[in-house]
């Protein structure tokens, strides 16, 4: 489904500054599968869903997406395919435009000189009825009065009005409240079901990366250096992620966020 | 003052206000809508002058105006490109096109500087002649300049809420939202830009025309006018929907110029134009941010007097 070779990204090249945020990163992801991501800060999780998105080229190496050579594609491009949620809630919408305003734009039927049509309306009512946010009756309104759970909930329905081939959620709850941030995973959960996608999810809570999805990846130095599945992952508990972690990356977990959760 | 010359007042304020509304409107899409402050206005806006008033001397009236606009489309992808492709910031490439623009208005004029239209064929002749004898007859500058702001007004109100036009918007309003929309950012900039500078070319097509000269000094300064006009308009309609703000721009750009021209009538000099233009622009800029800032100097005030709230 997703084949990454041999990837590769270095900041700032050649300064002092230089940081090699994935280092010869090979990585392949099977059509369905629901991957959770956990590491410290600065091991390069964001980085590897910049690259898959297309925010910057890879140094060297190569991505293949359902066997087509995306390595070079723009990141407007690739966005065709590949759905993406941030940390921050207000990133993924536009804030001085309606809700149904930014559906028409995610959903991105018609020519560019049509207008919203009536079933697009309908589609989106609909859709946002799910939410169960009471957002289907506030489809006039800006997205800039909603509140962070509600903007994201909208965020995640404007990446799967088009089913992508592949969804990336970097961390998409953790700037929520712990009630609405359960909601918008269950959200989640519903829709990657459903709609049988193709997801990766980098996430600080250990619990939640190894309840969901069928595969859990620890990265560490712009690698991954640790991949559970099946089984093993089945039996792994919180404690035992924390001590791979010392083992494998040769250092105690300096992160308090990932800790406490 | 008696009732003919405020009538008259508010006649020069409506035909000047008309004329220049399409430059307002440019800016209401570039500046408020696509979040550009696009600084090569003033020169698109002799280049649409200059542009018109050859072609409508050369004896073709109506081909003047998509002449103006076509160079005005021309121009605005030129200050779009350096700011998407080539690297250029966005002030700066408003600033090297508005200066190259200079030597290009001068060649269009054929190497002068000032080209007169006194016996030049117009759309404003020719509006003349066709009211000519009917109760508008003496209102031949408003028509044309009412048609055009009609015409470009409800253009862009349906533009806007077209899939480009929204994608224009959301570029404006947050670009990564619509990367994320398979939309390329660059492409939306490059429309908006032309389409803007389409306007202003025929905004200052139009002022040409109907005062029959072209001075390359025409567009000095259009740029802080109209942001000015626009930002009167803006206080007016608030955060409204987008017809509202169109309508609101022409308001601004007509209430800014009837304001000016009763500032004229009690013996302001001409020449303040551009100051009371830039002092609005001040204002209205920076008015709602020192609101803000308001409280916080009032406790640093009191802070420092030892005047503290316990």
């Amino acid at each position: 489904m997703l084949r990454l070779s041999h990837i590769s990204k270095t900041f700032n090249p050649d300064t002092v500054n230089a940081k090699q945020a994935l280092d010869d990163l090979s990585l392949e992801v099977k059509d369905g599968d629901f991957i959770t991501i956990i590491g410290a800060n600065g091991a390069g999780k964001s980085t590897l869903f910049n690259a898959i998105a297309g925010s910057f080229f890879t140094d060297s190496g190569s991505i293949l997406l359902d066997g087509k050579d995306i390595t070079l594609t723009p990141e407007h491009d690739r966005a065709r395919v590949i759905g993406r949620l941030f940390q921050d809630p207000m990133r993924g919408s536009a804030p001085g435009m309606t809700i149904e305003e930014n559906l028409s734009l995610a959903a991105g039927h018609g020519g560019w000189l049509s207008r919203i049509s009536k079933e697009d309306k309908k589609l989106f009512r609909e859709r946002l009825a799910l939410l169960g946010m009471g957002l289907e009756d506030r489809m006039q309104q800006p997205v800039g009065l909603l509140s962070g759970g509600q903007r994201q909930a909208l965020t995640l329905m404007m990446a799967t009005i088009n089913p992508p081939k592949l969804l990336l959620l970097d961390e998409h709850t953790a700037a929520l409240d712990p009630a609405t941030a359960e909601k918008v995973l269950a959200l989640t959960r519903d829709i990657v079901r459903e709609g049988k996608l193709t997801c990766l999810m980098i996430t600080h809570n250990m619990q939640s990366a190894l309840d969901l999805g069928n595969r859990t990846l620890m990265m560490d130095g712009g690698n991954v250096i640790y991949d559970a599945a099946g089984r093993e992952r089945e039996k792994l508990q919180v404690s035992d992620l924390l001590v791979l972690f010392k083992e494998a990356s040769g250092k105690a977990l300096n992160n308090d966020r990932m800790l406490l959760s | 003052m008696s009732l003919a010359s405020i009538l008259g007042l508010a006649q020069t304020a409506l035909e000047l206000g008309l004329i220049s509304s399409l430059t307002v409107l440019a800016l209401f899409l570039s500046y408020s809508m696509l979040n550009v402050c696009d600084l090569s206005t003033d020169g698109c806006f002799t280049l649409g002058a200059a542009v018109g008033a050859v072609v409508a001397i050369s004896g073709h009236p109506y081909l003047a105006i998509p002449a103006a606009m076509g160079a005005g489309i021309l121009s605005g992808f030129i200050t779009a490109l350096l700011q998407t492709k080539m690297g250029v910031d966005s002030l700066l490439a408003g600033i090297i096109v508005n200066t190259g623009l200079y030597s290009v208005n001068i060649a269009v004029m054929g190497n002068a500087s000032l080209l007169n239209m006194n016996k030049t064929e117009t759309v404003f002749t020719k509006m003349k002649q066709l009211l000519q004898g009917s109760f508008l007859g003496n209102q031949y500058k408003i028509a044309v300049a009412a048609l055009a702001v009609i015409l470009v007004a409800v253009f862009l109100a349906l533009f806007l809420r077209t899939k480009l036009g929204l994608a224009i918007r959301a570029t404006g309003n947050n670009p990564d939202m619509v990367r994320s929309s398979s939309i390329n950012p660059v492409f939306t900039t490059i429309i908006g830009l032309c389409i803007a500078n389409s306007f202003t070319a025929l905004s200052g097509c139009l002022l040409a025309q109907s005062q029959k000269s072209v001075n390359i000094d025409i567009g000095s300064g259009m740029v802080t006018i109209a942001l000015a006009s626009l930002l009167i308009g803006n206080a007016f309609t608030g955060k409204g929907k987008v017809p509202v703000r169109i309508l609101g721009a022409v308001l601004g750009a007509f209430v800014f110029r009837l304001v000016y021209t009763i500032a004229l009538r009690f013996n302001m000099p001409a020449f303040m134009l551009k100051l009371v233009s830039s002092v609005i622009v001040v204002i209205a800029i920076s008015g709602p941010y020192l609101k803000k800032q308001m409280p916080m100097l009032r406790r640093r005030f009191s802070h420092h007097t030892g005047r503290r709230n316990e």
